[in-house]
């Protein structure tokens, strides 16, 4: 995830700086555990489901959700990913490529989908995927899980399941992975060490992906 | 006429006779001394400093296009005289393909009596057929009788070869040139570039220097023929720089070339950027052409340096490669371009550019020299060693079209006199 | 991409750049999938296509890649426009900009002009949609993604990343002298290490050939039993009257792919056409519709493909920083 964080966080390129191990890899695989059930159990059994991960920090979150569940509830639940690039509402801010592919197994229509994200912090990639899901087709509903939310809300958007409620300032960085969670905080780059080749071509672009 | 007197000090006196140290006195339009250390004289004399410079007989250009009458809005013989004299020019031969053409008498002495109050001699050119359609000999008795001494259908090679055997034998008996434009137009098929290496690159069309050859080659049969005095203009091609090399050794003698400092000095490659600045006809060609071209001026294969100076308005110019029209400025920028990129010493540059395009025009009236001492005033003092940029927005033609904007060139004109009157004085237009 | 503004030339681009226009490509083809296939990714910006020659495929395919970026698609052709009333090619793409064009798609007769309208404007983005003989970019990118992911969906593998075409052999067959495909197709397979030979009679292939990475061939048959490829270039009837060709019916029994031609490919070969084909005279109809032949799916490709150079010029705004993410 930490991709999303540093667009966010500006020109920040440096390494993280750890502040504070917020989970560990034994917490991460509870909380999966727990909002496994809390989703089977909200949505009375695992019929009909669909997990979407947003591409690319909340892609293995719906990998983990899935496995959980048909462990729990027997069901063999659709897995997705979305990648919602093309949605993004700073897409003329800065260069925004498309990091991994778009890829849902099932019709959405009729689907309870469940989004699946490893930190919500604006809410903007949530509107973003909300906008992407609608043009493949109608779900019955939509939910959001997430493993650590991290407040800093710029839209109305509130999350289904949390793994962690994590209070952050909003220049600190949060870096999730199954093997746990991390608080720290990138310094700004100092300017002169190494200063960027400027990018020549088309193939600049690569360069300039949401990281 | 002026009455003025002037002194042209401390230069190097280069003519066809030679090169000797002296000041040139300049008194009621004809050269009144040329000797070392000229007193001023009395009072009211003019004196223009020529140190380190050459002081030549004025340059001619047997092939400039005004674009009077019909094309104002690119060019006038106030605006091209003027730009000619920053070039050092004193003589320029007008070009007939202008709207009406020069095709009749009446066309000729509206041109003559334009040229009257221009900045140097203009010798209008006639066309060798009505309207340059290539069909019907135009009157050229009528308009030799005027002083016209050089027939061309320029923009336009005269493509039926019995018409221009026709037109040889008639100019035969009038004491003039029959000047051609090498292209023939089948097998320049339209096209808008040099055809070659970067022409398939840039998918431009082709215009093969196989049509230049070809008619070269004509011409030449046709002057062996006929005995006319014919003129090839602007030479482009290795192998018509060879075909009248071939031509001359052979003994033809009524046989004169001429070469532009575009030619001379720009290939092909210029057109790698689609700026229709470079599109001119016969184009720009390959580098081997260019070498080619130099070397048939170094041994005498061509006789002269043209300029073919086209004015272009904007609107003709800032379109597609396949719209825009051919041409390209060349007054203001030609004797530099030759001294920077021919390395031919200045006095070689000066015959090629004066006293060789006088004598190849007929001009008479001291053009082209020698300095001596009666001989009307006409001549340009050259420092040969200033650097300047071309920029042009700093033109004095009214068009832009130059292909050597923002080149670095060596040598420019610091004076012109045309008779006795200093038009050019330190680089500036006096009127 | 901010950079490089404009696609004039295929050569801009590079191997990184076509692998970047192809991986982005494939994200395209994903949303043409979709039942909505549109992505708000250009909304708000503004797409002209000068087509200041007649193409029908070639702008439609543009359009929908426009409109299906969201961007706010403007036509204009030259035939009942300001250009008829006389007004310049210059003034009309510079009064158009100022109206509020993000980017031209431009198609001209003239090789050229793409460039000097990118010359001529002061901030919107040019892509070159046909000039002349001189190139059609979009037309070899699509080519490109078209043969990488062909190739690896009839053999069963990823598509290679980066996109590579090593050691293919490509034959490009027909009038490559007045062919723009032809020259943007050989520096694109060229760059991506494709082998190309050029199987054409002599007049109609350019007056030079000097620094194009290239063979040339006048034996059809005998290219088509060792090439793995072969690009059909139509030929066109107009050129009868200028004397490149004695007939059509001449030229089809010497260079066209015939259906008794067409037998001597190697059973993985693939056939290529940039379309619009004249059935029965470069390419025979059971050939065009064969299995080894990706017509179709080059025009499908198209959009995509399209989708990824725009989005690339414009969908991005170059400066890092200001975003919001989360």
């Amino acid at each position: 995830m930490a991709e999303r964080e540093r667009a966010a966080l500006g020109a920040r390129t440096g390494p993280l700086q750890v502040r504070a191990v917020v989970m560990d890899r034994d917490d991460v695989r509870r909380a999966v555990w727990r909002i496994a059930h809390e989703i089977v159990e909200r949505n009375h059994g695992a019929q009909g489901l669909v997990l979407v991960g947003l591409q690319t920090g909340g892609a293995w979150v719906a990998a983990e959700l899935g496995r959980v569940i048909e462990a729990v509830a027997g069901v063999q639940v659709p897995v997705g990913t979305l990648d919602v690039a093309y949605y993004r509402d700073d897409i003329r801010l800065r260069p925004v490529v498309p990091a991994a592919a778009t890829e849902i197994p099932v019709e959405v229509d009729g689907a309870v989908v469940v989004l699946c994200d490893d930190v919500l912090f604006t809410g903007r990639t949530v509107r973003a995927a909300l906008n992407a899901l609608c043009d493949h087709g109608r779900p019955a509903a939509v939910q959001l899980a997430v493993m650590v939310d991290r407040g800093h809300r710029e839209l109305p958007i509130r999350p289904d399941y949390v793994g962690k409620n994590l209070p952050t300032r909003r220049d600190e960085m949060v870096d999730v992975s199954d093997e746990g969670v991390v608080l720290g905080e990138v310094p700004p780059e100092v300017p002169a060490t190494g200063a960027a080749p400027a990018p020549s071509g088309p193939a600049s672009a690569v360069e300039g992906r949401g990281r | 006429m002026s009455e003025r007197r002037v002194l042209v000090h401390g230069g190097t006196v280069v003519d066809a006779t030679g090169a000797r140290r002296a000041d040139v006195l300049v008194a009621g339009g004809v050269i009144a001394e040329v000797g070392p250390h000229l007193e001023r004289g009395r009072r009211g004399t003019l004196a223009l400093d020529a140190e380190g410079c050459v002081v030549a007989p004025g340059l001619v250009d047997v092939h400039t296009h005004l674009r009077e009458p019909g094309g104002e809005e690119a060019e006038t013989l106030e605006s091209g005289s003027r730009a000619a004299a920053l070039g050092g020019f004193t003589a320029v031969v007008a070009m007939p393909n202008t709207e009406p053409p020069a095709d009749s008498a009446e066309v000729v002495r509206y041109v003559l009596e334009r040229a009257r109050t221009a900045c140097c001699s203009v010798q209008p050119a006639g066309c060798i057929t009505v309207g340059r359609q290539g069909k019907v000999l135009a009157p050229m008795a009528e308009m030799a009788g005027l002083g016209v001494r050089l027939f061309t259908d320029d923009g336009h090679g005269v493509q039926d070869p019995s018409l221009m055997r026709r037109a040889l034998e008639y100019a035969s008996s009038l004491g003039v040139v029959v000047a051609q434009h090498c292209e023939d137009d089948a097998l320049a098929a339209g096209g808008c570039m040099n055809e070659g290496e970067w022409s398939s690159r840039l998918g431009l069309p082709g215009r093969s220097s196989l049509a230049e050859e070809v008619m070269v080659e004509r011409d030449l049969a046709l002057a062996r023929l006929t005995g006319a005095r014919l003129h090839l203009m602007h030479l482009s091609s290795a192998a018509a720089v060879a075909a009248v090399r071939r031509a001359k050794a052979a003994g033809l003698a009524n046989v004169s070339a001429e070469a532009t400092p575009h030619h001379l000095s720009l290939t092909d490659e210029a057109l790698a950027g689609y700026d229709p600045v470079f599109k001119v006809n016969p184009p720009l060609r390959a580098r081997a052409d260019v070498e080619a071209l130099r070397q048939g001026l170094a041994d005498g294969t061509i006789d002269v340096i043209a300029t073919d100076h086209a004015p272009h308005s904007p609107e003709a110019k800032q379109v597609t490669m396949c719209e825009a029209a051919p041409g390209m400025v060349g007054l203001e920028t030609a004797l530099a371009v030759a001294l920077t990129d021919l390395a031919l010493p200045i006095a070689d540059v000066l015959a090629l550019m004066s006293w060789r395009p006088a004598r190849l025009a007929g001009l008479g009236d001291g053009q082209g020299g020698p300095l001596v001492p009666g001989a009307p005033a006409h001549l340009c003092v050259v420092d040969p060693a200033r650097g300047w940029v071309v920029d042009p927005a700093k033109l004095a033609s009214k068009s832009r079209n130059t292909p050597f904007a923002g080149r670095r060139l060596q040598g420019r004109v610091r004076h012109t006199l045309y008779a006795g009157e200093p038009v050019v004085i330190g680089e500036e237009a006096q009127r | 991409m901010s950079q490089a503004r404009h696609l004039l030339s295929v050569s801009d681009l590079g191997a990184e750049g076509i692998d970047e226009v192809l991986r982005l490509a494939d994200t395209f083809a994903e949303v043409g999938r979709r039942p909505i296939p549109r992505v708000p990714a250009l909304r708000g910006k503004t797409v002209v296509l000068g087509f200041f020659e007649d193409s029908t495929r070639t702008r439609m395919s543009f359009e929908a890649a426009a409109k299906r970026l969201s961007a706010d698609v403007m036509s204009f052709s030259s035939s009942g426009s300001s250009l008829s009333k006389g007004e310049s090619l210059r003034d009309t793409v510079c009064n158009l900009e100022a109206m509020g064009v993000d980017a031209f798609v431009v198609r001209h007769s003239c090789a050229g002009a793409p460039s000097q309208v990118a010359g001529w404007l002061s901030h919107a983005s040019v892509v070159n949609a046909g000039d002349g003989a001189h190139e059609h970019p979009t037309q070899a990118l699509l080519d490109c993604y078209t043969l990488s992911r062909e190739r690896a969906r009839r053999l069963g593998v990823h598509p290679p990343r980066p996109a590579v075409l090593a050691g293919l052999r490509i034959a490009i067959v027909g009038d490559i002298r007045h062919s723009r495909v032809a020259r943007s197709c050989v520096a694109a397979f060229s760059t991506l290490g494709a082998e190309v030979t050029l199987v054409a009679p002599p007049t109609l292939l350019p007056a030079s050939l000097a620094g194009w990475p290239v063979e040339v061939s006048h034996d059809l048959d005998a290219q088509l039993a060792k090439c793995d490829v072969v690009y059909v270039l139509r030929i066109q009837a107009e050129r009868m009257k200028e004397q490149f060709l004695p007939s059509l019916r001449e030229y089809t029994a010497t260079y066209g792919l015939t259906v008794q031609r067409a037998r001597l490919l190697g059973p993985s070969a693939l056939v290529m056409h940039p379309g619009p084909v004249c059935r029965g005279v470069e390419l025979a109809a059971e050939v065009a519709d064969s299995p080894a032949s990706v017509i179709t799916t080059q025009v499908g490709n198209g959009v995509a493909v399209r989708m990824a150079v725009l989005y690339l010029l414009l969908g991005s705004g170059g400066s890092l920083g200001s975003g919001e993410a989360g």
